[in-house]
């Protein structure tokens, strides 16, 4: 495995979690729009609040499925084309909750604008829990030829495993939604998002826990790399403690920053558990490997010149757009 | 389940169905970006509020279109991998770059800046706003220039060399993959046509508006605004298109073949078939109805010259081609579709340019003609039609004249397509698209046609100029 080649796996990396921590709290938002906010006004207030960032949001998980291409094209092609129906489900979510936005802004009866908040709500919550099972499954071993192609079964996606996996990313998603609007609402809406994180950090608390028994039970995570595996729940743990004690102490940005940090320490766990691999076999010697998986080192080399001079100039303005919209919106 | 359908068909289908649909909407967003931007400048620059108000009511029709653009170009990047993923793994040292530098410079750039164009109208001075409309016109430019640059890959591969271990195409010259000659004929081509689009959607628009007598004077400098800019997109984009034909007979002489109905070889001078009847069982030319010169004219510039048929093209083919491919392989191309293509799309370009001229006549600030000459306006309002089926025909000779290809000379269709997905998973997603783009298509026309509707009535009336922000003066500070 060349140094390149371990580069683009990290980039691939923080690229989803760059995805997870500002996507996943769009997704929160936006199941919040058939839960949390009661009130054309509130659910208005909600919208607003990832209005003007969800699109560049979005654009993470094109930049990271474009460098996934870029680099591992052998990944991409295995993945993409295995999880198929995940896959179609996810793009249909992305689709409806996309254009929910701004099509429910558009409608004049309250019949429309409730398809619209329904398919924004549905959409976000679909999305978060299938790219939960998709990962979930995809860590665990999928039936994948020497080929490198995947051909799973309805069970080799659906099992506990995957879908406790979707569950957690979904609320945490639903969580890291509801410290935004705490952080970016006032008044009721503030209260009431605070009041709901409260019992539903002890069900998160749970489902960690649950998570990690059968991750023990269904990954080699724990026997290949049990230190760095260990860390890795452990501080899903500890920043779930930090975002509850944020949560009854009400220390909003702690709350925030815990729950898009377990978002990322989730992506990490993941990425910890594949290395060396890219795609995890049934049958261990078709597992794809970073080091079969890549481009030629011409390309890296060229993605990497590219990516490092645009990341810094994309990330500065990307920052600003937040700055400028730093403010509490009133019901 | 076996309904006679194969893997094959059924990605060709959702790759003609996907990017059809997707393709009516980039170039309407390219092209609304920029009449936009234009509007807005000549309000910072006139300081006319009239062109403020322009700038945001067909500031509507543009972000209905971003919104439908954007969730339907997520398909395109994850199809690439679900239905084609062994062009994929061929692929991936060549064509993933571009198109992850399309997200990373171009895809960013749009999105943030449209978000601030949105919502940042009372917040920051006119000058500063106007410079997100740039920004985000040009981030939508340059997304069609690196996603072209990649279909200009598969067009015409350069800078390139195929790694004899694995069988991949892999990546030698950067700088050639950019600098191919296909990209800098392709990029203005579809650019202009994309401002064709724009500008004739909203002077189809402003047509239909000026037949109800409402807002005269609003719709009519929207109209002049439109129409100009209607008028040089189309010289560009006829002028390159020209350049693009001379380019294709040299490049992919079976495309241009079949987009004239050539079987046979033209012979010197070549004439050029207005209609023809086309028999594609037995590749030959039944009847046609031909001008002479003309061909050579279309294709050298000059008065003589001979222009290759299919015929002689597919023996050259499979000359060339039959020890890689093998004997069976059938190098016609569609050529019925091509021809009929090729002359939707010139024959539009012919009345987008009568039309923004006789409109800019009419609609000049001493007559009004505009208003009198109702058949005209219908017209023009039709005209918001024509240009997605110009785009269309114009996509459909570029991609099926690479037939049998995915990559020229390259890779065929038959081994680019995922072999792993089922007849059943794939029919399943053709559905599902269908569905999904036919209700995103009647709710983007019902609330086109009624934005359109209720006009800018409540741009023009409130006498606080600024739209409603939520984060204007309602929100508050962190404390």
């Amino acid at each position: 495995m060349s140094n390149l080649q371990l580069l683009w796996f990290v980039l691939v990396g923080v690229l989803f979690s760059g995805f997870f921590f500002l996507e996943g709290f769009d997704f929160g938002v936006g199941m919040t729009i058939k839960s949390l906010a009661q009130t054309r006004a509130e659910r208005d207030v909600v919208i607003h609040t990832i209005g003007p960032h969800w699109d560049a949001n979005e654009v993470w998980l094109i930049t990271a499925g474009g460098a996934m291409f870029a680099s591992f094209p052998m990944w991409y092609a295995t993945l993409f084309s295995g999880f198929y129906l995940i896959l179609l489900l996810i793009l249909v979510a992305l689709i409806m909750r996309g254009v929910s936005f701004e099509f429910r802004s558009r409608m004049e009866s309250d019949a429309g604008r409730n398809f619209w908040e329904w398919a924004a709500a549905i959409g976000s919550f679909l999305a978060a829990f299938l790219f939960g099972m998709m990962f979930t499954a995809m860590v665990k071993g999928m039936p994948i030829d020497a080929h490198g192609d995947m051909t799973a079964h309805f069970t080799d996606y659906v099992n506990l495993f995957s879908i406790v996996g979707g569950v957690a990313v979904t609320l945490l998603c639903y969580l890291h939604g509801l410290n935004f609007i705490r952080l970016k609402t006032t008044g009721t809406l503030r209260a009431r998002a605070l009041q709901w994180a409260k019992p539903l950090y002890w069900v998160l608390f749970a489902g960690e826990v649950v998570f990690a028994i059968l991750l023990y039970f269904n990954t080699d995570f724990f026997t290949k790399k049990p230190i760095s595996t260990l860390i890795l729940v452990v501080a899903l743990v500890v920043l779930t403690c930090l975002a509850t004690w944020g949560v009854y102490g009400n220390h909003e940005w702690l709350s925030f920053i815990s729950s898009g940090l377990s978002l990322i320490d989730v992506v990490v766990l993941l990425f910890n558990g594949l290395f060396p691999r890219v795609m995890v076999a049934n049958n261990a010697v078709n597992s794809i490997l970073i080091k079969n998986a890549s481009n030629s080192p011409y390309t890296l080399h060229l993605m990497t010149v590219i990516a490092l001079s645009v990341l810094p100039i994309m990330l500065v303005y990307f920052i600003w757009s937040y700055w400028v919209f730093y403010k509490r919106l009133a019901s | 389940m076996n309904l006679g359908l194969s893997i094959i068909s059924l990605a060709r289908f959702q790759f003609a169905m996907t990017t059809v649909f997707h393709f009516f909407f980039v170039p309407l967003s390219i092209g609304l970006a920029l009449v936009v931007a234009i509007m807005e400048t000549v309000y910072v620059v006139k300081k006319d509020i009239l062109y403020k108000h322009m700038a945001q009511f067909w500031g509507r029709i543009f972000l209905l279109s971003f919104a439908v653009g954007v969730v339907t170009g997520i398909i395109q990047e994850f199809q690439f991998g679900m239905n084609w993923s062994d062009y994929s793994r061929f692929m991936g040292d060549i064509f993933g770059a571009p198109l992850a530098i399309e997200a990373l410079v171009a895809f960013f750039m749009e999105s943030t800046f449209i978000g601030l164009w949105m919502f940042g109208w009372d917040r920051f001075n006119a000058k500063i706003h106007l410079a997100f409309i740039w920004l985000t016109s040009i981030g939508t430019m340059i997304s069609a220039m690196w996603i072209l640059a990649a279909n200009s890959f598969m067009q015409n591969p350069v800078g390139f060399m195929i790694n004899a271990k694995t069988g991949r195409a892999q990546m030698t010259s950067f700088s050639a993959v950019i600098k191919n000659p296909q990209l800098w004929v392709e990029l203005p081509h579809v650019l202009f046509g994309a401002f064709v689009t724009g500008s004739f959607v909203v002077a189809g628009m402003a047509a239909f508006s000026l037949l109800k007598k409402k807002n005269v004077n609003f719709f009519r400098k929207s109209l002049k605004v439109s129409l100009i800019i209607g008028l040089v997109a189309t010289i560009g984009v006829v002028a390159v298109g020209d350049l693009q034909t001379r380019y294709i007979i040299k490049e992919q002489p079976m495309k241009f073949a079949a987009t004239e109905g050539l079987y046979k070889d033209s012979g010197s001078p070549a004439a050029w078939s207005v209609i023809s009847s086309m028999d594609t069982q037995n590749h030959k030319t039944n009847w046609s109805i031909d001008v002479p010169y003309v061909l050579d004219i279309l294709s050298y510039h000059k008065l003589s010259g001979n222009v290759k048929g299919q015929n002689t093209l597919n023996k050259e083919f499979h000359a060339k081609y039959d020890k890689k491919f093998g004997k069976n392989m059938n190098y016609y191309v569609p050529t019925k579709t091509l021809f009929w293509s090729f002359r939707v799309m010139t024959i539009s370009g012919g009345v987008f340019a009568l039309i923004a001229i006789i409109g800019l006549l009419f609609n000049r600030a001493s007559s009004d003609l505009i208003i009198r000459q109702r058949w005209f306006l219908w017209v023009l309002g039709i005209c918001t039609f024509l240009p997605f089926a110009a785009n269309t025909t114009g996509w459909l000779i570029t991609e099926l004249g690479r037939y049998p290809w995915v990559v020229y000379g390259l890779l065929t269709i038959a081994d680019a397509v995922s072999p792993n997905v089922s007849v059943a998973s794939l029919l399943i997603s053709n559905i599902v698209y269908f569905c999904v783009f036919s209700g995103l298509g009647i709710v983007m026309i019902v609330l086109s046609r009624r934005a359109l509707h209720e006009g800018p009535d409540d741009l023009l009336k409130a006498t606080d100029d600024a739209p409603y922000d939520p984060y204007g003066k309602g929100a508050l500070s962190h404390e």
